[in-house]
């Protein structure tokens, strides 16, 4: 699969984009990386010239809430990116405890999953929808 | 309310170290001003000798001040002070009675473009901060190089010009960090000096060189002893300057033991090899954002293991001719061989990889050099790309993996956290050395 990896808008980390760019092609997937503070323009722009397959965000600042809820709803608002899979991973607040409610308020804007730091969880994720996309 | 009276931060570094004090300093920032003031209050009150922070948020850091301001008003929880979305004036009731002479402020934030922070600071009555045109723009998001160096020239001539009358403003550059770790100590090196040049360049007076703990204490006294040598032979006279060291910025241990072991050994570092300041990191690092309590504790552990240290190592500033000092020396010189401007000099470095950040993935940077750690636990160059200096030539040609590269990263914390580091000696007891990493 063709991943578009990226940080969110305001986090400056990059370890964690270096890091899941080895684990992600390990994988076998192809990445293409935005880097770190990806605003949510950028992010549309990327996957309209990209055509991933799946878009992978990452957040450990403690405005990944904040943050992811932006991006999905921009990606969402792009008919294009409509049924694009998005998963978002990495920390959501500041508080170091994931909030369920931020958790469903990220959903219901369109975000297909939310995995903290499960890369057990993002490795089966991108499986699924590697074995969908796999002609009958 | 008045002005903060004055508080000139490398004076009160330098009279600290003229009385055998280590300054110590927490990353401290909360968006709401009430508990931002009961942060520097507890800091000022710690048993130590303490300077304050206020720790911007990274909505104002990346400059969307708007983000910023709306956070403010749906009173959610920010990563640090949105100082200027708050008004001069609450910033002023914040610091009001707290920073003064004895207990100066400075402010820390990571910007690439820090106009708005340096107006902010300077409308309140603060005249510190730091960061820097490569150290806050490389490893920190995606302004253009050049751009930084733009804005940090600017930035610099209105803290120098800016500040309350009489004041010596101070700036302190970031580049002994980059991206905290796998970085080998030369180029931190070289980038601190690099940067305090540029900072007396456009009308600073007094700065401070900075270097991250990394991970090996010979390597790292090393380091320090080089930048002190290098800071005397390339500032300007007229220039104060200290040299500050951070606790290490990388993976940080997850036991509690283990990360005061890591912090009391940056303390001993810190005094064995001069340096005035110290800016700390605590038990919480591996988990959250820390709580005032924790940073209060960490920074009184550090003073007690900085009190306990005893005097500096004879002549600090002596001993700095070694690897790094001559790796440093190079590519300081190499820099400033480009262009007499360091403005125009530090954006060709970069484009023609004569500096080049290992794993910085800007598209500024060139993103051929490589460092690992070694089997002894120095840091060292797998690759050096396009920089006038080599790479080790005993650096394994094996690919790097995600696993090798968790290793590597994990590889200071997993020391720490291990139970056969019981002396939380800095010479003494490593255990065995972590698979290589390139």
């Amino acid at each position: 699969m063709k991943i578009l990896l990226s940080g969110t808008a305001s986090d400056s980390h990059t370890w964690n984009l270096v890091y899941l760019r080895l684990f992600l092609e390990e994988q076998g997937h192809e990445v293409v990386g935005l880097g770190p503070c990806a605003p949510a323009e950028l992010l549309v722009a990327g996957c309209l010239r990209h055509a991933p397959d799946a878009v992978v965000l990452s957040s450990v600042n403690g405005h990944g809430y904040r943050d992811g809820l932006a991006a999905v709803r921009r990606l969402r608002a792009e008919p294009a990116l409509a049924a694009l899979p998005v998963v978002l991973g990495g920390k959501l607040g500041v508080a170091g405890l994931r909030q369920e409610a931020d958790v469903a308020r990220l959903t219901e804007a369109g975000c297909d999953a939310v995995l903290g730091e499960d890369l057990d969880a993002l490795r089966e994720f991108l499986a699924a929808r590697a074995r969908r996309e796999v002609p009958a | 309310m008045t002005a903060a009276p004055a508080a000139d931060f490398g004076r009160f570094v330098a009279a600290s170290a003229a009385a055998g004090r280590l300054v110590v300093q927490p990353r401290m920032g909360f968006g709401d001003p009430a508990r931002m003031r009961a942060g520097l209050a507890r800091t000022r009150a710690a048993t130590a000798h303490t300077a304050g922070t206020l720790t911007v948020d990274s909505y104002t850091r990346v400059g969307d001040l708007a983000a910023a301001r709306a956070a403010v008003a749906d009173g959610a929880r920010l990563n640090g002070y949105p100082i200027a979305a708050h008004s001069p004036a609450t910033t002023r009731t914040v610091l009001d009675g707290l920073c003064d002479a004895d207990f100066p402020v400075q402010v820390r934030h990571g910007s690439a473009r820090p106009l708005a922070i340096v107006r902010a600071l300077t409308a309140a009555g603060l005249d510190a901060t730091e960061g820097g045109p490569v150290s806050y723009c490389l490893p920190y998001g995606r302004t253009p190089l050049r751009e930084s160096v733009t804005a940090w020239a600017r930035a610099c001539e209105l803290l120098s010009t800016g500040a309350r009358p009489g004041a010596v403003p101070h700036l302190e550059s970031f580049g002994g960090c980059l991206l905290g770790q796998l970085c080998p100590p030369g180029l931190l090196v070289a980038t601190s000096v690099l940067e305090c040049l540029f900072f007396a360049r456009f009308g600073l007076r007094s700065v401070s060189l900075s270097y991250a703990q990394q991970t090996d204490p010979a390597q790292d006294e090393e380091a320090l002893r080089a930048l002190h040598r290098l800071a005397a032979e390339f500032l300007p006279a007229d220039v104060d300057h200290h040299v500050v060291l951070y606790t290490y910025m990388g993976v940080y241990p997850r036991t509690e033991q283990g990360a005061t072991r890591l912090l009391e050994a940056s303390a001993r570092l810190a005094v064995r090899s001069g340096a005035g300041r110290l800016i700390v990191k605590t038990t919480a690092e591996a988990h959250r954002i820390p709580t005032v309590e924790e940073n209060v504790r960490a920074l009184e552990t550090a003073a007690a293991a900085a009190a306990l240290a005893g005097p500096p190592a004879p002549g600090p500033t002596t001993g700095g001719d070694g690897e790094v000092y001559e790796e440093a020396r190079t590519l300081i010189e190499t820099v400033l061989g480009l262009h007499p401007d360091l403005a125009r000099a530090l954006p060709a470095a970069f484009e023609r990889g004569l500096l080049d950040v290992p794993f910085c993935l800007h598209p500024d940077n060139a993103g051929r050099s490589l460092g690992f750690v070694d089997p002894g636990g120095r840091l060292r160059w797998a690759r050096t790309g396009a920089m006038p200096i080599r790479p080790d030539a005993a650096a394994d040609a094996a690919p790097l993996t995600s696993a090798g590269l968790l290793t590597a990263l994990h590889h200071v914390a997993d020391r720490y956290d291990s139970p056969r580091h019981r002396d939380g000696g800095d010479d003494h007891d490593r255990p065995q050395a972590a698979a290589l990493a390139v």
